[in-house]
């Protein structure tokens, strides 16, 4: 039985050197905007707003680009990923619910 | 992760290496580890009554270097796997070492902001923000620690010659770690820093904390 493939050479369709370089350039791009979206929406005391929003949006796209490429997830059997995203989904269960079950998470997430 | 080992092509009930598996296993737990920590910090956020709080200390651009240089060690590990991938030991050691050397900056760095925030009187019982916080990042760098020891411990291996290319995937477990406390950090990075937090009033008073005041008042103008 074959098991999951340890030759990554460009015949299986996996990232070569230059092309991890160019997703760390990304990824950096991507850091450098975020920060910028930090002060442009108020810095510390800005509160919850759009610049907000699209910090986790990004924050969000290179945890999946790191996943998907650096950990190759992408290109690996879907065991790993059904996995790794069970824990991931669980985790993301326990943080939801316990910010929900405090009192006063509206304040929380947009203050007054 | 015995890199003396030959790589075993046994045949698995999954048709994956167990090893592998075993790794994205213990990856999808330690995000549920992880997730109970960022959860308390996010629940107990803004419920801080005594100061300092995040935006009196938090040094952004400094932090934003270090995202950097944690982001820039998963690249150095993912060029270490392709060098040994293709037999090119000597490039793997380089990587190797490239990327212990970032970690160990990242500690650092990690280290001196903890000093800072300490003298100026964030600790772990000062109040809600300083226990979470420094529960929170303290343990992820414990992990950065684990892993820089086990990049050593790579290095070495492979310095001895017990690192053949055919044993790849002893390299790629290191990396599956390494990456996942480079995204733990894509997420700290995000919701500890760069989400504010609010800004906690007094519930006798009804009035914004002292330094809350400022933090406020820098924003106004």
């Amino acid at each position: 039985m074959a098991t999951d493939s340890h030759s990554h050479s460009p015949v299986h369709g996996h990232p070569q050197p230059m092309e991890y370089i160019i997703v760390a350039v990304v990824l950096t791009f991507i850091t450098a905007i975020e920060v910028a979206l930090f002060y442009v929406g108020g810095g510390e005391a800005g509160g919850f707003s759009l610049s907000t929003a699209a910090i986790l949006v990004l924050s969000t796209f290179k945890f999946v680009v790191v996943v998907g490429w650096y950990m190759h997830l992408k290109f690996d059997p879907k065991l790993f990923t059904y996995f790794f995203a069970g824990g991931l989904a669980l985790a993301g269960l326990v943080l939801f619910s316990l910010m929900f079950l405090m009192p006063g998470i509206a304040q929380l997430i947009a203050p007054e | 992760m015995s890199a003396a080992s030959h790589p075993a092509e046994h045949a698995t009930a999954t048709g994956v290496d167990n090893r592998k598996l075993l790794m994205w296993a213990f990856l999808g737990s330690d995000c549920l580890f992880f997730g109970s920590l960022v959860a308390t910090y996010m629940i107990y956020r803004g419920r801080s009554l005594e100061c300092p709080l995040p935006g009196n200390i938090y040094d952004i651009p400094y932090t934003s270097v270090s995202a950097f240089v944690l982001l820039m060690s998963s690249l150095t590990m993912v060029l270490a796997l392709a060098a040994i991938q293709r037999g090119d030991h000597k490039g793997l050691r380089t990587w190797l070492v490239a990327t212990g050397l970032l970690g160990t900056v990242f500690l650092g760095g990690q280290f001196y902001e903890f000093t800072s925030f300490v003298h100026e009187g964030l600790t772990f019982d000062k109040n809600l923000f300083g226990s979470t916080f420094f529960v929170l990042t303290g343990f992820h760098g414990a992990h950065v620690t684990v892993g820089v020891l086990i990049l050593l411990s790579l290095f070495l291996v492979s310095l001895r010659g017990g690192l053949p290319q055919a044993d790849s995937l002893t390299v790629e477990l290191a990396g599956l770690y390494w990456h996942f406390v480079d995204i733990v950090w894509i997420v700290i990075f995000a919701l500890v820093y760069l989400v504010p937090a609010p800004v906690p009033v007094d519930p006798v008073t009804h009035q914004l904390l002292e330094c809350a005041k400022e933090t406020v008042a820098a924003v106004a103008h």
